[in-house]
């Protein structure tokens, strides 16, 4: 084939570029296409109901509100997330993470019904009670109910207390 | 006491590791035997010094000395002595001091056992692992000290988080150090050879071991934190493509193209500029993973010991090592002699392959886990789950299961297609039957989980094939295969092996994530719940006392439905006081290659008003394989090590070394 290059060196650097060439492209398409739906936004409270569309699948974060843990015998389980101005309603089906707790920040992934309540298909867990997830220290930061000490700034690492 | 000597440690180390940087590089410059030897000699004494700096920490865990900081946030006198010993690497401080023993370990093995090593590329490569280590240990006493003394010690310790006291837990930190800082040789081999402008096939050969090494302490590591994650926390996920999971994901995928791209370059001097890109990328990804592991700039279900301000300095530490590696690959590599020449079929170019999708694997999930650092920047919270590795990832590898049996059954230089197909028609048509009866078999049609067994088989039996193919199975007479088998070299079984389980591995990822089977009911002792072919029963609910912690126990026995006793599971809640945290211990059946996993939940009244617990239970069909695949592709891995071909004595003698580590 004459519009092939003379030297085998560069014959072989063709072979592999017209190897990888579509490779490549195959691996951008699916990158771009997955990130449609694969990308999933992040809202607080205060920004959840306006900012998210029913049915589509989106992350809620904040504190659970205190007293609004209810566990039904079919084995469902409701709580509020709240940012202290905004409470929204979750309820999710499953094994609720070990260090879930009243007070306590969480991250919850789901969609909102028509109701306007938002169903959980993930209560995300957290390893460690030191731990805050960064977007929610960001949320509340935003508004204003980020407080230093209240149980989970991961500072407390650094300066020990005494254990109770 | 013991605090001081080990910070003492650690601040000599850094001495030492400075000295060997420089002794090393001296002698590199001048020729002098004796800046080498010296060089030699402080690599030594710094892996000694952190030993001995480890062992502190080790000996105030185990005495429970809780004057010193780290000790107090992460023990206390009522764990049993093996959590005390992992609390060690359960805290960000340790868990660094852990890094720098396995860099200083490997260092010093460098120095001990290349001697078969060119000696500028030797003292190089000792005087870059020198420079890697002044970096770790700097960063461990300056920023991360974990001997620092509290003013008022407490008197009892916070322990360490429950979650983490569990025997596969203990052990995952060291495996994946081991595995991750391995992959400092590599890297420091390749700065070294791009200094001295000279990479050839004995390069190769010396980087091979270390790699293997590493990768497979690495797979042994990532199969133990994803075991863990399966039984420990409860929802029997062993993979969620969580951020800190493709930490550890970056660097396998890298370390597993350099295996194979190193093969190329040394048995046909083809791809060095390749081979040594993929050496420096592969510690880059080591250490981006302990940044993002650390940092906790991206939010992760299993993120321990966070600390924004030293991500910043591991951050710092990541660019100016990976920075320096990356810009003399730019500088040096056009100088570098181009590699043999080889035919489109060929076996170099199935491994070329391999790499490319092993490349644009990892670089895909390197997009995935980074980009919503991207939005970070917009102000914008966004994650990135599941769906979008599954749409990316499963492709490429899929592809590249689809070629890898042909690749070891290819010529080099130049190869027949038609030959290696009709050696592997076998493999294809039980591949073939085994995607259709996944499909008849099964009611929800599930075409993905079809095509994964298909490829799973495929890639099995394929790797099999060639294996009899060797020994010449059923061709010649079975005494004469036999001698075969013991005549082949150990290399090309540990391939076999590693690709058996690679094959095994995917069988039983896309079987088990397609039928698992999910039952949850809140059950009164006595109450039973269905589970697919069995019933479980809830016998009983019974109060245990653990050394510092109690429990719940759930008394479930499993039976089919006609009422044939099959197996008990017991499920844990346990209570840690001292961390005030529940845990959930998981009840397992082992059912062959299937696994019967049993939860007990919390406390719910019945609509009748008694109270019961929530059982949840899941039927995991083939899970088995998702664990046994990956630790035969590691013990593929340690056999090729013991090739003799691979001039081993280097590594061989270095285990050791990182079983030390281990301890």
């Amino acid at each position: 084939m004459a519009w092939l290059p003379k030297s085998r060196k560069a014959r072989r650097r063709l072979t592999i570029i017209a190897a990888a060439a579509p490779i490549l492209a195959a691996a951008v398409g699916l990158s771009l296409y997955a990130m449609g739906d694969g990308v999933v936004f992040f809202y607080g409270p205060s920004e959840a109901h306006s900012k998210a569309p029913i049915g589509r699948v989106v992350r809620i974060g904040g504190l659970v509100e205190a007293g609004s843990v209810a566990r039904a015998a079919d084995g469902s389980v409701s709580f509020k997330v709240t940012d202290r101005q905004v409470a929204i309603p979750v309820t999710y089906r499953g094994d609720l993470p070990d260090l879930f707790r009243e007070g306590q920040g969480v991250v919850t992934q789901g969609a909102f019904d028509n109701a306007g309540v938002f169903r959980a298909s993930q209560v995300l867990a957290k390893h460690d009670e030191r731990y805050m997830p960064p977007e929610v220290a960001r949320a509340l930061k935003a508004r204003g109910e980020w407080k230093r000490g209240e149980g989970q700034g991961a500072d407390q690492a650094q300066t020990p207390r005494p254990a109770a | 006491m013991t605090a001081e000597l080990g910070a003492f440690s650690l601040v000599l180390a850094l001495v030492f590791s400075l000295a060997q940087a420089v002794l090393s590089a001296a002698g590199r410059v001048t020729g002098a035997q004796a800046f080498r030897r010296a060089g030699e000699g402080a690599a030594l004494a710094a892996f000694l010094a952190v030993a001995a700096a480890f062992l502190a920490l080790t000996a105030a865990f185990v005495s429970s000395d809780f004057s010193i900081a780290y000790v107090a946030n992460n023990s206390h006198t009522d764990k049993p002595l093996i959590y005390k010993i992992a609390g060690v690497w359960g805290g960000h401080e340790g868990s660094l001091l852990l890094w720098c023993l396995a860099l200083t370990g490997y260092g010093a093995a460098v120095a001990l056992f290349g001697e078969r090593l060119p000696r500028n590329l030797k003292s190089l490569t000792v005087a870059s692992q020198g420079v890697l280590g002044v970096l770790f240990i700097g960063f461990a006493v300056f920023a991360s000290n974990a001997f620092l003394r509290l003013p008022t010690p407490p008197v009892e310790g916070r322990s360490l988080n429950p979650l983490l006291q569990d025997p596969a837990l203990a052990l995952h930190p060291p495996f994946l150090y081991a595995g991750y800082v391995g992959l400092s040789v590599p890297f420091s081999l390749a700065v070294a050879a791009l200094i001295e402008g000279r990479i050839d096939a004995a390069w190769a050969r010396w980087v091979r071991p270390w790699t293997l090494a590493a990768w497979s302490l690495l797979t042994v590591g990532i199969t133990l934190g994803a075991f863990w994650a399966y039984y420990e926390l409860g929802w029997g996920g062993w993979w969620a493509w969580d951020p800190v999971e493709n930490a550890s994901f970056m660097p396998w995928l890298a370390s597993a193209a350099l295996l194979h791209s190193a093969v190329v370059t040394e048995k046909r001097g083809a791809l060095p500029g390749w081979t040594v890109f993929l050496a420096l990328l592969a510690f880059s990804f080591s250490m981006l993973g302990a940044f993002l592991v650390r940092s906790g700039i991206l939010t992760s279900v299993h993120a321990f010991a966070v600390d924004p301000t030293r991500g910043v300095i591991l951050v710092g530490i990541m660019l100016a090592a990976a920075g320096a590696g990356f810009g003399l690959f730019a500088w040096r590599v056009p100088n570098l002699a181009p590699g043999g020449v080889f035919a489109p079929i060929s076996r170099e170019a199935s491994l070329v392959l391999n790499n490319l999708f092993l490349a644009v694997a990892a670089a895909v999930v390197f997009v995935g886990t980074l980009f919503p650092l991207l939005f970070e920047a917009l102000h914008k919270t966004i994650s990135i789950g599941p769906p979008y590795f599954n749409l990316t990832f499963a492709p490429l590898m899929g592809a590249a299961l689809l070629v890898l049996p042909a690749g070891p059954l290819l010529a080099w230089k130049r190869a027949d297609l038609k030959g290696v197909w009709q050696r592997l028609m076998l493999a294809a048509a039980l591949a073939a039957g085994a995607a259709i009866l996944t499909l008849a078999l099964h009611a929800p049609i599930a075409v993905f989980a079809a095509i994964g067994v298909g490829l799973g088989v495929w890639v099995a039996v394929g790797a099999l094939l060639e294996a009899a193919q060797r020994v010449r199975l059923f061709k010649a007479p079975l005494a004469e295969s036999l001698r075969r088998v013991g005549g082949l070299p150990r290399g090309s079984w540990g391939m076999t092996l590693a690709h058996l389980g690679l094959g095994l591995f995917v069988m039983g990822a896309a079987y088990e994530t397609a039928y698992r089977v999910e039952a949850a009911e809140v059950l009164a002792p006595g109450g039973s719940l269905r589970l697919g072919a069995y019933v479980l029963t809830l016998d009983s609910v019974v109060g245990v006392a653990g050394p510092n912690y109690s429990a719940e126990r759930a008394r479930i026995s499993v039976t089919r439905a006609n009422g044939a006793p099959v197996c008990k599971a017991e499920p844990e809640r346990r209570y840690y006081p001292v961390n005030r945290q529940q845990t959930s211990e998981v009840g397992l059946c082992f059912k062959g290659l299937n696994d019967l996993y049993v939860v007990a939940g919390d406390a719910r009244a019945l609509p009748n008003g008694t109270e019961g617990r929530l059982i949840r239970a899941y039927w995991n069909p083939w899970v088995r394989l998702i664990f046994l695949g990956p630790l035969l592709m590691a013990i593929g891995g340690a056999l090729s090590l013991s090739d003799r071909r691979l001039r081993l004595a280097a590594a061989q003698r270095a285990a050791p070394v990182t079983a030390e580590a281990r301890a």
